[in-house]
């Protein structure tokens, strides 16, 4: 005989999973029963978001399948944001609530809330367990709903007398799911007819998102730009896919992309996107958008295909899969010309900032790449941190640039580089953070402190909501409308309080021995970072403007 | 222009709300949704008309693909298919007007399946138009309640086989 919770972590460990991020409430201390004499490792946070977040963190990390764990009512809302979070940005997650007694659904129990019904557009998928002969069915069936396909959250449900319900035997695990065939092949016609474009095409771009990092095909995507000498712009959620510093990598493109990226891809006669969405961050005025290009679009996901503009030519399927098979087709071009126009772009219109002698966050990021040999996992928050972290790093590697590009959701770095953490444990990880977003998950410093993580925290402290704050700099005659932070924590001495080292630092010359001894201590250490307070993210394409009309810096 | 689109799914708790939710998040506006078991107890069948573009339908049908328990989805009015509404319709039928409204029901080939001293309940069924035609027929008389069923529809005979068009 075992219960509902032992099928539960039974089936957990069956499919993989060795940590989830929980914390504990009413109707789950069953299963945190069983976790209390588990080889599952359950990381105790300090909030519901956070865990979900960590789990989110640890899966992007990692490639694997990230679970969080959180009682009904409270816990469970709790949990949307990481949920939606994670469901934006096609990353799958496991997030396990608990439920009041079956009885007691409906009836505004204390801390019911309506959890599958609350979750149901931001879920790839979504149970209630009626059953307790069900979950390790419906476990498997999650994992394999979360992990395949375009992936995404899903979440579990399950009231606390499925939890406590005596099962007998092993009920079965297997599972059918008619309405859910992933079609990965890619049609071998269309992938011919992508070929011939490319081939033909004399002004190319690989635009390639988060899709390829999911997928595993950064090595495919590698060899196709190699074979036909095709330039490639990626994604914020792309980054990474490609190397930075390859001959061919246009770097990031759209609203604060490089300018090389943005006026190739507007200048481009064919745009192949593999894994990407045509997010307005991206076309910036849509109509206006590479009108010169057909477009080739490579997706796992049919509904993300002719959603935003016109397509040429579709392709559904795996991006590794098809990239793999459409890599030999491609024949080498030279194409002269574009590359000379792209070599001058690049030469040109290099990204930049000022060097006036004040503490930049530019140069801090690039001084955490040095000192890490650029191969540091970044993870970030949202807003200006966000955009200097795509901007300045240089990434080499698929996972390793770790962000919130959908949802768009401050506080999510934190907790994110604990679940990076977890996942890549000889990893040096960072957070990149700002001063507002990092007090939205600050509560994690006592999960960092109590574990001994050994996560560094960059606070970009400008003293405001700093993207907000450029945004009505730029288009609301700096009218700087409830974006100043006053009241501010000492951040040192906040770190501190929970036992975790702070480092303050005002000057430039400060930042390379702060970084120092920031590694040298085997835990989690805060930086104080007191940045030019009125330091702005350049280019920027204002919004609804066209692409190539970016605001570059005076 | 009016689309109907057709979706078999499986017959599971939380089935209906998947797919009204999608209509709503992601702001299609529906005219009318069916739903009913099918000849197999474990799949339900939805019927969905809809107004908008052929972009926005090829959106919706690529999103209900996209749901986990949706296992098939067509759309009927790329093809032939026969379609029908069902109404019941409770009207006024003052002393003396009774034959008049009977006369109506025939020649619209409905079936009355309630009269009162004051009023009858008219089954009719038909494509809308035709459903429509009735309503206002009725009106003189007074209407006191209308339901209808929302169209169902599908698609006609054997399709496009080799040679062999499907009955008329």
């Amino acid at each position: 005989m075992r219960t509902g919770a032992q099928l539960l972590i039974d089936s957990l460990s069956d499919i993989g999973i060795e940590v989830l991020f929980g914390i504990p409430g009413g109707v789950v201390i069953p299963i945190f029963d069983v976790l209390y004499d588990s080889k599952l490792k359950a990381v105790l946070m300090r909030h519901e978001q956070a865990a979900a977040h960590a789990a989110d963190g640890y899966a992007r990390a990692s490639g694997k399948l990230g679970c969080c764990l959180a009682t009904s009512g409270p816990g469970a809302t709790n949990l949307v944001t990481g949920i939606a979070t994670a469901n934006f940005d096609s990353v799958p997650i496991l997030a396990i609530t608990g439920q009041v007694r079956r009885d007691l659904i409906g009836n505004d129990a204390f801390q019911e809330a309506d959890i599958t019904g609350i979750t149901r557009g931001i879920t790839k998928y979504n149970y209630l367990v009626r059953d307790a002969h069900d979950l390790p069915r419906i476990v498997h069936e999650a994992a394999h709903i979360a992990t395949t396909g375009r992936c995404g959250p899903v979440l579990i449900d399950i009231p606390v007398d499925v939890s406590t319900s005596q099962v007998e035997g092993a009920p079965s695990a297997e599972f059918d799911l008619p309405g859910y065939r992933p079609n990965l092949e890619g049609n071998p016609r269309q992938i011919e007819r992508a070929a011939e474009m490319i081939n033909a095409s004399e002004r190319p771009v690989l635009y390639a998102g988060g899709g390829v990092v999911a997928a595993g095909a950064a090595t495919e995507l590698r060899a196709l730009a190699d074979a036909g000498k095709i330039p490639v712009t990626t994604t914020l959620m792309g980054l990474g896919a490609f190397p930075e510093d390859h001959e061919l990598a246009l770097r990031m493109l759209g609203m604060h992309g490089t300018p090389v990226a943005n006026f190739a891809v507007m200048s481009s006669d064919l745009l192949i996107a593999v894994g990407a969405r045509f997010d307005d961050r991206i076309t910036g005025k849509i109509t206006e958008f590479a009108t010169s290009a057909k477009v080739i679009h490579v997706d796992i996901d049919p509904s993300s295909i002719g959603k935003n503009i016109q397509v040429d030519l579709p392709v559904v399927g795996d991006a590794q899969q098809i990239l793999s098979k459409l890599g030999p087709l491609v024949e080498h071009r030279e194409r002269g010309d574009w590359w000379a126009q792209i070599n001058d772009w690049k030469a040109n219109r290099r990204l930049a900032y000022k060097q006036d002698g004040g503490l930049k966050p530019q140069c801090i990021i690039e001084q955490i790449r040095e000192i890490t040999n650029g191969d540091a996992i970044i993870c970030t928050e949202v807003g200006q941190n966000q955009m200097w972290a795509a901007q300045w790093f240089t990434y080499k590697r698929p996972r390793q640039f770790i962000s919130s590009g959908g949802l768009g959701t401050m506080g999510y770095g934190f907790p994110a580089a604990i679940g990076a953490q977890y996942a890549m444990p000889g990893s040096a990880v960072f957070d990149i953070a700002g001063d507002g977003s990092i007090q939205m998950n600050i509560q994690e410093l006592a999960t960092v402190a109590r574990e001994n993580l050994p996560v560094k925290i960059a606070i970009m402290n400008n003293g405001y909501l700093g993207m907000v704050r450029q945004w009505q700099e730029h288009f609301y005659n700096r009218r700087y409308s409830h974006t100043e932070l006053t009241g501010n924590p000492d951040f040192v001495k906040l770190a501190e309080a929970y036992g975790v080292a702070g480092i303050a630092v005002e000057t430039p010359d400060a930042v390379r021995p702060a970084l120092e001894k920031a590694l040298s201590i085997d835990g989690p250490v805060v930086l104080d970072l007191r940045i030019d307070r009125e330091e702005n993210v350049f280019p920027i394409v204002p919004p609804g403007e066209r692409l190539d009309k970016m605001i570059d810096l005076a | 222009m009016k689309h109907v689109i057709s979706a078999l799914v499986q017959n599971q708790v939380g089935v209906l709300s998947h797919v009204a939710g999608l209509f709503s998040a992601r702001g299609y506006n529906i005219d009318s949704m069916n739903v009913g078991e099918t000849e197999d107890p474990a799949v339900s069948r939805m019927t969905i008309v809809l107004d908008g573009d052929d972009a926005i339908i090829e959106q919706v049908v690529k999103q209900l693909r996209k749901l986990i328990s949706v296992v098939k989805v067509q759309e009927l009015s790329q093809g032939q298919f026969v379609e029908r509404d069902l109404m019941l319709i409770k009207v006024a039928t003052p002393a003396g007007r009774r034959g008049e409204v009977i006369d109506l029901v025939e020649v619209f080939r409905g079936k009355v399946v309630d009269i009162s001293p004051r009023d009858m309940v008219i089954e009719l069924s038909g494509p809308e138009a035709k459903i429509d035609a009735f309503i206002s027929l009725c009106r003189p008389y007074g209407i006191k309640e209308t339901v209808r069923s929302g169209r169902i529809a599908v698609f006609r005979g054997v399709k496009e086989e080799a040679g062999k068009p499907g009955p008329a």
